[in-house]
């Protein structure tokens, strides 16, 4: 009987933990695809950040490490240093890289440092529980801003893809969805194009991914899409917002 | 390089960590320790090595935790402000069992408190400093030739243990100059880094960089097993010097450039008749307990010296453990103890005013 879909090579044969109607699944599924396809998990280092996707080390079949609350760059940074040749990524959350790890985020895209970032934007932490996100929208309500975020409180939100582009260390930066399978296509895509552009040495390479939290925005899985469309895509734009050639 | 040359301590380090095959390094500007990072910008890119000044220590320290993990003989320097950044990352690299080897020339503080030296990190250096159960072996070099000696034995340390090192100097080792032999380097029978993440090359299973453990029966079982680790190390990698305690009254604990100043004021106070002696820990942690029990049975009494309020004291205490009074003299803020005032304090334990 021919086999018509399997579990990625680059993906561990291990339960997953995130909660029902989570993206950070799907966007999981297609770094391994992508790894798979360009044959590299023989050399490929990723690097777990912390926040909900701390275990990513068990879920990718490749040398993984576990870095500090934000520094998933920095650590990057260090082994990609010793081994040029390796591929390394990081896997990181909008706590983790918008917040807590900015200046290592900045700084190893202002390096051109040649690795590559996926980065998870859901507006909120939800590992400790749905509290303010550096990416919340203004008017979002979490646990920590329980009457909605507000500019004159808290502030406005970070457009990483935005800010990271102006910077001439950056090859390649796109902000993707995966709320439909259209979506999730051109996600796929871009991580693969994120990966082709560290093979061949170009520099830093981002793709922000919007992605759903239904648990922590308390919402069913298909509202969460919904809220996504509604009130992520205008405020965080699709498309590619570098491509050095 | 193995002819004797004059050398400042800061620099010294530096070649003697190329020497050690140190290839990988990061760091972030500090005074007093500058000349070691702008000494491993000039010379890594001639030895086919990594410099990279980081953002912070903070990054620095997690460039260091990446680079151990993917197997470099790796180092980083910083003075105690920027020590106090790096010890998220220690904690991390102590939990994630790497190797790596830290230099702390160590200035006045608390807070960005001033630029000369202090050896005020004692208890950060040897009592943890980042969370957590951990231990960082603490090597204390008392001139430029021992920092030299000690750095090659701390990456070996570092490697054979699979832990951090830190190299506890003080801004006048990392400032003065002084005559230095650098040997070749013949370095212990290492175990293979297995462990590193390089990549599976589709041969091997993959290889993971952690120190994430949720389960409480796991995690404490890695910590006891790491503490008989340290165990061992306890036994077999203590370093002291023990000089004129066989006839001492009076034995002085002093470790570092303060044990030099020591040995001064020892000089003038047994020509006046004093017997004096001194222990001069060079391994801080593990810290040398069997010295200074053997000379709590001899002596009369015990001073510890120090160029801060008393952090080493406590540890001498623990060591003579009631047997002997332990009296304390220091100077902190970069004030350096002189050897007249040492002999002061000779002469009043002896005439017995304290």
């Amino acid at each position: 009987m021919q086999k018509v879909f399997q579990r990625p090579k680059s993906m561990s044969d291990v339960e997953l933990h995130y909660c029902p109607g989570c993206t950070h699944g799907i966007v999981h599924r297609l770094v391994a695809e992508v790894i798979d396809e360009l044959n590299i998990e023989g050399k490929t280092i990723g690097v777990a950040p912390v926040g909900c996707a701390v275990f990513a080390y068990n879920y990718f079949e490749c040398d993984m490490q576990e870095a500090a609350h934000g520094r998933a760059p920095a650590v990057a940074t260090g082994i990609k240093r010793v081994n040029p040749d390796n591929i390394v990524f990081t896997y990181q959350g909008d706590g983790d890289l918008a917040s807590i790890g900015t200046a290592e985020t900045v700084h190893a895209a202002a390096r051109g440092e040649n690795i590559t970032v996926i980065f998870i934007n859901n507006a909120i932490y939800g590992m400790t529980g749905g509290q303010m996100a550096p990416t919340s929208l203004i008017g979002q309500i979490t646990t920590t801003s329980p009457y909605g975020r507000t500019s004159e409180i808290q502030g406005y939100p970070i457009k990483v893809c935005e800010m990271l582009s102006t910077l001439d260390g950056v090859a390649y930066i796109e902000r993707v969805s995966v709320d439909t399978v259209k979506n999730i296509n051109i996600a796929k895509k871009a991580i693969k194009k994120a990966f082709e552009t560290q093979i061949q040495k170009k520099g830093f390479s981002l793709v922000e991914v919007l992605s759903t939290c239904p648990t922590n925005w308390g919402m069913s899985p298909i509202e969460a899409l919904e809220w996504l469309r509604q009130n992520m895509i205008p405020n965080y734009p699709l498309g590619v917002f570098k491509d050095k050639e | 390089m193995s002819e004797k040359q004059l050398m400042k301590g800061n620099e010294a380090i530096a070649e003697a960590a190329i020497n050690a095959g140190c290839r990988c390094f990061f760091g972030y500007p500090i005074t007093p320790q500058n000349e070691i990072p702008e000494y491993m910008a000039k010379r890594m890119p001639k030895v086919g090595g990594v410099f990279l000044q980081a953002e912070s220590e903070v990054a620095a320290i997690n460039m260091v935790y990446g680079a151990a993990g993917a197997g470099a003989r790796v180092m980083t320097s910083s003075s105690s402000p920027g020590i106090s950044l790096k010890q998220e990352g220690i904690s991390y690299i102590a939990g994630a069992d790497l190797p790596c080897v830290i230099v702390n020339m160590v200035r006045g503080g608390p807070g960005l408190g001033g630029i000369q030296a202090a050896q005020s990190d004692y208890f950060q250096a040897v009592k943890g400093g980042g969370h957590g159960d951990y231990r960082l072996v603490v090597f204390a070099p008392s001139s430029v030739q021992e920092a030299v000696d000690l750095v090659q034995e701390a990456f070996d340390v570092a490697d054979m243990y699979r832990m951090p090192v830190m190299i506890l100097g003080d801004g006048m080792i990392g400032q003065m100059m002084e005559p230095v032999e650098i040997k070749p380097y013949v370095g212990r029978k290492l175990p293979e880094k297995d462990w590193a993440t390089t990549g599976t090359g589709g041969k091997r299973k993959k290889n993971v960089i952690n120190s994430l453990y949720i389960e409480p029966d796991v995690l404490e079982k890695l910590v006891f097993d790491r503490y008989e680790k340290y165990k061992k190390i306890e036994e077999t990698e203590t370093k002291y010097e023990m000089t004129d305690c066989e006839d001492a009254d009076i034995v002085i604990a002093a470790y570092g450039t303060t044990a030099r100043i020591v040995k001064t004021a020892m000089k003038t106070a047994r020509a006046q008749g004093y017997k004096v002696g001194l222990i001069r820990p060079i391994t801080l942690w593990p810290f040398p307990k069997k010295p200074f029990q053997k000379a709590a049975k001899t002596a009369k009494a015990f001073l510890t010296v120090e160029m801060s309020t008393g952090q080493m004291v406590e540890d001498v205490k623990l060591s003579v453990n009631g047997e002997k009074p332990v009296y304390f003299y220091g100077r902190t803020g970069g004030v350096v103890p002189t050897p007249a005032a040492i002999v002061e304090q000779i002469k009043k334990i002896s005439g017995g005013e304290y």
